[in-house]
């Protein structure tokens, strides 16, 4: 399925759609309150104005009375001062109103984005979220700020004429009413057909945003590969598609507005034919009519503004469709509700949690940058010296449907182990990582942690003991510092220097303009590859995690470097559990337990030693290797050539 | 007119005809609604004639029948008037909005990379969209209210001036002052619609970058960060909103207010020339009308006046991009070299990056067919040195050149076309398998499958649900490092390139791919030239020539052998290497 495949468009139920709008209001009743009062004032002030006048001329300017039209002009000036106020009041409550629910209905939608998974991110481009944040939402502005408000007093006036058409003349009045059915199914015709281009424009809207996040953020390669004239064009189709989901828009909603008008039109022709031909019988008074037709035309007044709103209400709703269907998508992958605790996490677990818990609530306890343990340069989590067992047992998973990419996988990463996953590309390695971290779900078997199935430790519980460096490196704009704590004040500036030094980063850092305080740019654009992996590396450090989890955390690193970086990992994971991904096995040899993965299945396990004497697959990986080495022909290498294939028994240990 | 609203003009100018024929049916339409209050008032007064003594009932209906008819078709006419206005004059904005949109995208898709780093994507994104919409507003429904606007406000002139010039002289006495406040407003509108796109803009990088980097937000249990973060940026969004709120909320109850003044005037002023004498009564009523009929036009002034500020604010931040000149452009006259055969020639290049030198005095030459191989420690200039040659980055004139022509003088068409480029960090884009590998040329299946082949991906695809047709998700997140790597790959050597760049391109794939890649690589670029960033040893042992970079300098440079033989820094490395492989096997 294509991402950008249209949504499945609900037809979700109007009046439980507006009904959940409405819910929006309701913290907001005292602003509705005020608003309608000042709308109520607002009107008796405005109709004051004709009525001084009418006042002005019988009382005063026909008797010639000019005393009492100075008293006349200053009632006047007073309505007008009045009238200022009342609608500044008005506009202010209203909009500010408006503003409030349109932040609280983003921090909503953002806050339920921040919780969705990542299967949710895999099927959604980023454009389209960000539209249902911002213009999605700001669509509905309108609706808050100058629709709901109306709507009671249009509603409020359409009622008040009703029954005084029908109390001065019933009969006029049902006539008059009969273009109503009329304007039901105009109405009707508009809604059914405006509501669907009204998505339209949504849906296109945030392809736009889709088609230019991915484009521009991947400016160079379409220049590179002279792609330019092609996407243009693609962009040109939606770009038309939108326009032409509007000029429909248009199109009813321009024939709408009319047509209501015109049913107006109709409604006073039928009270001058037939309301004009009882007058000539007699039956009715010519100033009744005169009167009726007047309150007619009132009458239409509030209908054709209830159409304008009806226009608002319809675009709205599209907009609002796609927010709450966003707000809909259960979080598939949440905190247990009954959470197991981990007996050794208790103190330092939840200690670093609440340390590294975002600003908010009570002031974090400070963490300590600096560890106990001598020269180790970043903190370790107090009270879990021994890493963390990890478990997976009989695990199955499939991105989709059923093409498992990981086949009944069992393994056990003892506390403090070092363990090694090899195996070609698309094996499933990092599959593994995503698993561990809870980013998917297992759909067979379990992984646990210290004995504890996954899915009952609380996320940021789970996740606050791993460090991992992923496969594509990612980095925010803002600071190397930033980049290296994310956010988490209580890693200190000593945390951050020790993890940049432990990685070797710390040369480079030095000469950037600003040090630590140099900006990144977006993704890290003003670093080298290398350097980009060193930071993510660094951050990963800076966490001081129990299990630390490299997916070819050190593939775009020069070999030099990387060795560097493995032998500070040995004293820095000396006590803690660390599983490395790569597919050099240079990286992986001297771990304590290798796991050679296949087609998403663990084919072997075992040391090094072990390993080679089976003469299995990593035998062949490593005899590709080997016979890399021995191309390039130097003494070592034609000895070592010789105890390649029958491995010798010696530990394997001191390597390195 | 300023010279940020005129360089809208154009757009406006090539929908001319439509504005003229939109305000053709905003008249009509305009004319009827006037007319179809005195049609009722004829029937009125038909009837009250008819109802007088002399008449007989009999010949009643079919004139009362005509006046509605009356009524019913000018509704009908002013409907149709009006429908065709909307359509119109808001259907011609559509189409500028279209219009600036695809050039707004054109103009990002000639800016370098460079400008873009400078520019956060979110930023650019509500540029095209929300920016661009408040610009629609002003070519649309601002420029359709202020005629209609106009055109009322002349009518109850004319009428009012046909009762009493005098009067209608004081009636106008507020008008200075309502066009110091819209000038007062505007300027400030303008002002704060600007600071309100900016945030909103904002508003949506931070979303951007959010949700983008999902993973680690996620591994790092950054999401309470995040959130902090986008409150912060809603929060001054609304800050500034609310600032506008308060100038609009004093705007239109101002304009409403001098009306009002105008209606004190009238009536003080009027009044006295009533009992002057010097004007009937009857005419002072409608005199009032009149002044009334003003009020529409003048709430309507408020929104236009709304409207155009916001917009002219949005449409300098679209002007802001669309002005940028491209740093890296074609030459004026381009040389045409026929065919390139890629020789690639480094002279004397030294590159900074805004002030920071990352390269200085590199100097190398390989000819077709040959492999040039650069290795180096992290941050080196290795991809720096690649970037200069396909012109991601301009290098200085007289240091890079392909088949002895400086970069800088071909065609970037030209230029890109002869060059297949891997990039060290691989991006793929939402679309299939297939769509990505021909990204850079429209190619036929088979030649995808077999570029496919050669980078090795043809096993990973056949285990696909869909094969080449799968699609590969955003950046390609749906396939795994190394597929992603392949896929890249697979693209570079569809395009049938003279020279490709493997910038450090297998870096995710495992040896045994790594090494079938390359054998089957050689074959087919015995007769073009393979530029090769590596970290292994091995991987360049082959090349013609090796370059190794350190701190943007070559400090050696040769065959495999011959540095090797030099006992220098490449040596190091590849004891360095081989000796890392030994110990471990022993
Ligand atoms: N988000 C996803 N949705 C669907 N399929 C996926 C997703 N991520 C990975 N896959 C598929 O799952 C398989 C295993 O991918 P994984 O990333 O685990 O491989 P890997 O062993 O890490 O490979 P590499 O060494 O190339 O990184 C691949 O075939 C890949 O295409
Ligand atoms: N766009 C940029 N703006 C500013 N500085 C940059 C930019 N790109 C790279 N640099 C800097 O230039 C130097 C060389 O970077 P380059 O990417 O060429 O290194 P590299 O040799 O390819 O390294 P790696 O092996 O890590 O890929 C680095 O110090 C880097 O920080
Ligand atoms: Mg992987
Ligand atoms: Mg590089």
């Amino acid at each position: 399925m294509s991402v950008h495949e249209p949504e499945v468009l609900g037809r979700a139920y109007d009046a439980r759609l507006m009904r959940r709008l409405l819910g929006y209001l309701r913290p907001h009743r005292r602003s509705v309150g005020v608003a309608l009062a000042t709308i109520a004032a607002g009107s008796v002030l405005q109709l004051a104005q004709p009525w001084l006048t009418k006042v002005a001329i019988d009382d005063h300017i026909a008797p010639g009375d000019l005393d009492g039209l100075d008293r006349i002009a200053l009632a006047f000036l007073l309505v007008l001062a009045g009238s200022f106020v009342l609608e500044y009041v008005q506009t202010w409550t209203m909009q500010m109103m408006g503003q409030r629910i349109m932040f609280d209905l983003r921090m909503e939608i953002y806050r339920h984005l921040q919780r969705l998974d990542l299967r949710f991110y895999d099927r959604n481009p980023v454009g389209r979220l960000m539209t249902r944040v911002t213009s999605d939402v700001d669509t509905l502005n309108e609706l808050f700020t100058s629709g709901v408000v109306t709507v009671f007093r249009d509603v409020f006036m359409l009622a008040g004429i009703m029954i005084v058409l029908l109390w001065m003349d019933w009969r006029l009045a049902l006539v008059t009413f009969a273009v109503l059915p009329g304007i039901a199914w105009v109405t009707h015709w508009f809604r059914m057909n405006a509501r669907e281009s009204y998505r339209r424009v949504r849906l296109q809207i945030a392809r736009i945003n889709a088609f230019l996040q991915e484009n521009i953020s991947g400016m160079a390669t379409v220049q590179l590969f002279r792609r330019e004239a092609r996407n243009f064009e693609q962009f040109e189709r939606i770009n038309r598609a939108h326009r032409d989901a509007n000029l429909e828009s248009i199109f009813y909603y321009a024939t709408f507005y009319p047509a209501i008008e015109v049913l107006g039109a109709v409604a006073t022709a039928l009270i001058v034919w037939y309301g004009g031909g009882r007058a000539l019988q007699d039956t009715v008074e010519l100033g009744a009519l005169v009167a009726f037709l007047q309150y007619s035309q009132r009458f239409f007044k509030p209908i054709s503004d209830l159409s304008e709103k009806f226009n608002i209400l319809q675009s709205a709703m599209a907009s609002s469709e796609r927010i709450f269907g966003l707000l809909d998508t259960p979080v598939e992958i949440t905190s247990p509700t009954a959470p197991q605790r981990v007996p050794d996490l208790v103190r330092g677990a939840s200690d670093v949690a609440a340390a590294v818990r975002p600003r908010g609530g009570a002031d974090p306890p400070a963490m300590s940058p600096v560890p106990g343990r001598g020269s180790l340069p970043v903190a370790g989590p107090a009270g879990s010296p021994g890493g963390a067992r990890i478990r997976f047992e009989h695990v199955w998973f499939a991105y989709r449907g059923d093409e498992y990419v990981l086949r009944d996988v069992s393994f056990e990463v003892a506390a403090g182990e070092r363990v090694g996953v090899v195996g070609a590309t698309g094996a499933g390695k990092t599959t593994l990582i995503n698993l561990l971290m809870r980013f998917y779900d297992v759909d067979r078997g379990r992984i646990t942690v210290d004995g504890i199935d996954t899915r009952e430790i609380p996320l940021a519980d789970l996740r606050q003991r791993f460090g991992l460096v992923l496969q594509d490196v990612y980095l925010f704009s803002g600071s190397v510092r930033e980049n290296i704590r994310l956010g988490h004040d209580a890693i200190g500036d000593a945390a951050v220097r020790a993890a940049a030094r432990s990685v070797h980063a710390d040369r480079f850092i030095a000469r950037l303009p600003a040090g630590l305080d140099s900006e990144v740019g977006e993704r890290g654009a003003t670093l080298s590859v290398g350097q980009r992996q060193l930071l993510s590396f660094a951050r990963a450090l800076a966490f001081a995690p129990e299990v630390l989890l490299l997916d070819e955390a050190t593939s775009s690193v020069d070999t030099d470097t990387e060795r560097l970086i493995q032998d500070a990992l040995h004293v820095l994971m000396a006590e803690r559990t660390t599983i490395a991904i790569a597919h050099r096995l240079s990286t992986v040899q001297d771990m304590d337990q290798i796991l050679v993965f296949h087609k998403g299945e663990l084919r072997e396990a075992g040391t090094h030693q072990q390993l080679l004497v089976r003469r299995g697959l990593y035998h062949t990986l490593y005899q590709l290797q080997y016979r890399d080495q021995e191309r390039a022909g130097t003494p070592e290498r034609a000895a070592a050539g010789q105890t390649a294939p029958e491995p010798a028994v010696v530990d394997s240990g001191s390597g390195g | 007119m300023s010279p940020a609203a005129s360089a809208l003009f154009p757009y406006l100018v090539r929908y001319r005809h439509r504005f003229a024929l939109g305000s053709v049916f905003l008249v009509l339409s305009t004319a009827i609604t006037l007319a179809s209050p005195w049609v009722l008032k004829h029937a009125i007064d038909h009837l009250a004639v008819r109802l007088g003594p002399d008449f007989m009932l009999a010949a009643a209906g079919p004139s009362l029948a005509s006046h509605a008819a009356a009524l019913v078709g000018l509704a009908l006419a002013g409907g149709a008037c009006r429908f065709l206005m909307r359509r119109i004059i808001i259907g011609a904005s559509r189409e500028i909005e279209l219009d600036l949109r695809n050039d707004l995208f054109r103009h990002l898709q000639r800016l370098p990379p460079a400008w873009f780093q400078a520019n956060r994507t979110g930023d650019l994104m509500s540029r095209a969209t929300n920016d661009l919409s408040a610009v629609r507003m002003l070519a649309g429904p601002a420029i359709m209210y202020t005629a209609s606007t106009s055109i009322t406000f002349v009518v109850a002139l004319v009428l009012m001036l046909s009762l009493s010039p005098a009067l209608t002289l004081f009636a106008l006495l507020p008008l200075p002052l309502v066009s110091v406040v819209v000038q007062r407003f505007g300027s400030a509108i303008y002002l704060r619609s600007e600071r309100i796109q900016a945030q909103l803009a904002h508003m949506s990088a931070v979303v951007q970058e959010a949700l983008a980097g999902v993973r680690v937000v996620r591994a790092y249990r950054r999401e309470g960060v995040e959130i902090e973060r986008f409150r912060e940026a809603n929060e001054e969004y609304v800050a500034r909103s609310r600032a506008m709120i308060r100038l609009q909320g004093a705007f239109h109850p101002t304009l409403a207010f001098l009306l009002g003044l105008s209606a004190l005037i009238v009536l003080w002023i009027g009044s006295r020339h009533v009992i002057d004498g010097r004007l009937s009564i009857g005419d002072f009523v409608a005199f009032n009308v009149y002044v009334a009929m003003l009020s529409w036009p003048m709430i309507a002034f408020g929104w236009v006046t709304n409207m155009l500020q916001r917009g002219l604010a949005a449409w300098q931040r679209m002007l802001d991009v669309l002005q940028v000149e491209p740093a890296v452009r074609d030459p004026e006259t381009p040389v045409a070299p026929g065919r390139i055969r890629g020789a690639v020639e480094f002279r004397d290049l030294t590159f900074a990056y805004d002030g920071r030198a990352v390269l200085s005095g590199v100097s190398a030459r390989v000819e077709p067919g040959q492999v040039l191989a650069l290795v180096g420690p992290t941050g080196s200039g290795k991809s720096t040195l690649v970037d200069l040659l396909p012109r991601l980055y301009d290098p200085p004139p007289g240091t890079v050149f392909v088949d002895g022509i400086d970069v800088r003088e071909l065609a970037l068409d030209t230029l890109r076309g002869a060059i297949g480029y891997v990039p060290q960090e691989p991006l793929l884009f939402s679309e299939t398998v297939a769509g990505n590998v021909a990204f850079g040329v429209r190619a036929a299946g088979g030649a995808v499958a077999d570029a496919v082949g050669l980078a090795q991906l043809d096993v990973d695809v056949a285990g696909f649900p869909r094969g080449l047709d799968t699609e590969v998700g955003e950046r390609g997140i749906t396939l795994s490092g190394g597929q992603k790597q392949r896929a890249a790959l697979a693209r570079a050597i569809l395009t049938d390139p003279r020279i490709l760049i493997l910038d450090d391109a297998l870096s995710a794939v495992d040896t045994h791919t790594e090494e079938a890649i390359l054998a089957r690589l050689r074959e087919v670029m015995r007769q073009r030239t393979t530029i090769l960033v590596a970290h292994r040893i091995s991987t360049v042992r082959d090349a013609d020539l090796i370059l190794v970079l350190d701190d943007g300098r070559v400090v050696e440079r040769g065959t495999h052998a011959e540095l090797v033989a030099l006992d220098g820094l490449y040596a190091g490395l590849h004891h360095k290497q081989l000796l890392q492989e030994a110990l471990e096997e022993s």
